[in-house]
């Protein structure tokens, strides 16, 4: 039977031979993913019969939602998940300013091409661009799985989105992301798994991969993911070299065993073809990610602050995307810089990105989440108008009702951040303004 | 009795988590049912937490629950003592949340443009049946699989009775 990567990945997950959409199947997931959610958790569990978590091997928490925490309470709730962890054994626990969880389990190799992902938040498709399965559950479900080890899942039908040629100088995969969920809007892919193939995406770097599985999970999709190729094969060879040098070639090697590719010609419920060097600088405007505009539509709206970071778009590529513009220049208005993960701080420190960003007025904060979801560092006062690399712009989502907030790609946002509006990279750069 | 008669609450298309629950409360606010239900649709509503009754229905559009994955966007409901949300369609996060927690959802869009804030609605879960102003609206019925969860009151108590005891 033909099966697309996501029904591979499926069956792989339930130990079948195959699976068709519709079907209820029983998955044992390789990684459970939680955060600071784990005590909350950890409070459900305690209600059921079990006393220990089944497979601790298999579980994954990473605190990055409050962190540094901001108030006792957040402190408290992170006491409470070091020790559940303690209690538990739990190995794969990473601490405050580690990084965002979708971040910190691909550069930990902790999920990997073939493998199965369940997590606590809803942009657990994230890690489809190793070529894994990964789709956000509730907490119970999740208290249910530490538990049992498994859970059940429908069989989602599959859309697949060819890609083809380049993304012109200045556009970005969060472009692309956004032009996708305007058309199709944000039920678009509801029960869906989202699959990304063509030539398209071998020009596509790792970094700008992870935006598109991120994002789909703003057009309801279960799931994202597209085939591990040579790229994907060569960043897992370097980050894990440098995240777990004492096994990474066991785990690469556990990898390539796994990795699965769907067969071109399985049937799909909906197919889309991209021609990439058509889109242009695209933004989600309030309060909602399909409430989508062209940039050059919506230029010269007053902007009063900035927000690069987030699972979304808070990597090295985005930082990098940052610096080229401020280089030499002086914000005029506050611009927060959240990187992803220690790796990224790092790394952008050490590619000069981190002075450049000071220079030109900048804040970094540590990494996490930051004021993605409203919780602390950054939220905005009421009336606030922000330019953000993040995926979501509801009402109320950086902690004021009476904000509104703009989606748009790391680069539009330092240019916005210079301008004082809506910008285009090129304006501020000097370069002819499209 | 499977008739029931139930106040409608109706709301728009796209109904998000943000707003039915605010993210910023989602580590600080506990589980304490009268706390959770304070903040029910806070960001949608303000009118909802201080006036809902218990057995009150929600009537919505399309893509109801949105968003986060966070569980307190169907339990603040519960708290508040909603019995059901109706909806043309669910987020599918919200939708097994919601299973998964006990409270009852039904897909049914033709209704929805017949409803308004404050009209009395009859549920007829034996008839997988709604009726309104004289007329009645189908929904399709649960797979038992995911029906047996819903009548246990959510996965927890499904669990808890089907499991065997190895805690002291
Ligand atoms: S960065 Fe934002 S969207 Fe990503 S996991 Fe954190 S809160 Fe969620």
């Amino acid at each position: 039977m033909r099966m697309t990567l996501t029904e591979k990945l499926l069956a792989r997950a339930s130990g079948r031979a195959s699976v068709r959409p519709g079907e209820i199947v029983m998955v044992e997931p390789d990684v459970v993913l939680s955060h600071d959610n784990s005590a909350a958790i950890w409070e459900i569990f305690q209600q059921l019969p079990q006393a220990a978590v089944k497979r601790p091997d298999r579980l994954a928490i990473t605190l990055d939602h409050a962190v540094p925490p901001p108030t006792a309470k957040h402190a408290r709730n992170h006491a409470q998940i070091r020790q559940f962890v303690q209690a538990q054994g739990i190995s794969n626990f990473f601490e405050v300013g580690r990084g965002i969880c979708h971040q910190v389990v691909c550069e930990e190799g902790i999920v990997g091409p073939g493998l199965t992902l369940l997590g606590a938040d809803s942009h657990s498709p994230h890690c489809g661009w190793l070529g894994a399965f990964g789709a956000g559950i509730g907490r119970s479900e999740v208290a249910a799985l530490w538990a049992t080890g498994e859970l059940w899942l429908r069989v989602p039908e599959t859309m697949r989105i060819t890609l083809g040629g380049k993304l012109e100088r200045g556009v970005a995969t969060k472009d692309l992301s956004i032009h996708l969920i305007g058309q199709l809007s944000s039920d678009g892919a509801t029960y869906m798994a989202v699959e990304f193939t063509g030539d398209g995406v071998g020009s596509l770097s790792p970094d700008a991969r992870t935006v598109l599985t991120n994002m789909m999970a703003e057009m309801g999709a279960k799931n994202a993911c597209m085939a591990p190729d040579a790229i994907t094969w060569r960043w897992l060879e370097s980050t894990l070299s440098r995240t777990r040098p004492q096994d990474a070639d066991e785990r690469l090697a556990l990898f390539r065993e796994s990795a699965l590719y769907g067969d071109a010609d399985a049937a799909c419920a909906l197919e889309r073809q991209v021609e990439l060097g058509a889109i242009e600088p695209m933004v989600s405007c309030p309060h909602a990610v399909d409430n989508v505009q062209p940039l050059s539509s919506v230029e010269h709206t007053r902007v009063d602050v900035g927000f690069i970071g987030t699972c979304t778009n808070g990597r090295l590529e985005d930082l990098a995307s940052a610096a080229e513009i401020l280089r030499g220049k002086r914000l005029r208005r506050r611009l927060l810089v959240i990187p992803a993960s220690s790796m990224v701080l790092r790394d952008a420190t050490e590619a000069g990105y981190v002075t450049t960003l000071l220079e030109a007025g900048a804040t970094i904060g540590t990494p996490g989440c930051g004021p993605c979801m409203g919780n602390h560092m950054g939220v905005l006062a009421p009336g606030e108008v922000c330019v953000s690399s993040a995926n979501r712009n509801f009402r109320g989502r950086m902690g004021e009702r009476d904000a509104e907030i703009y989606l748009a790609n790391p680069a539009v946002v330092a240019a916005s951040c210079v301008a004082g509006y809506l910008a285009h990279p090129a304006e501020v750069q000097g370069g002819d303004s499209p | 009795m499977t008739r029931t008669s139930h106040r409608v609450w109706k709301y728009g298309d796209n109904v998000n988590t943000d707003v039915i629950f605010p993210g910023k409360y989602t580590y600080t606010v506990s589980r304490d049912p009268a706390e959770l239900a304070r903040h029910a649709l806070e960001d949608l509503d303000p009118s909802f937490a201080a006036n809902v009754r218990r057995g009150d229905v929600i009537v919505a559009g399309r893509n109801w629950g949105n968003g986060s994955s966070r569980e307190q966007a169907v339990t603040c409901l519960l708290a508040a003592g909603v019995q059901a949300v109706i909806a043309a369609s669910f987020a599918r996060i919200y939708f097994r949340n919601a299973i998964n927690s006990g409270l009852l959802v039904i897909e049914c869009p033709a209704i929805v443009a017949a409803v308004s804030t404050g009209d009395e609605l009859v549920i007829d879960m034996a008839a997988t049946q709604i009726h309104f102003d004289g007329r009645s609206y189908d929904f399709p019925p649960l797979p038992q699989q995911v029906r047996d969860i819903l009548d246990a009151g959510g996965i927890i108590p499904w669990l808890r009775a089907n499991t065997p005891r190895d805690k002291q």
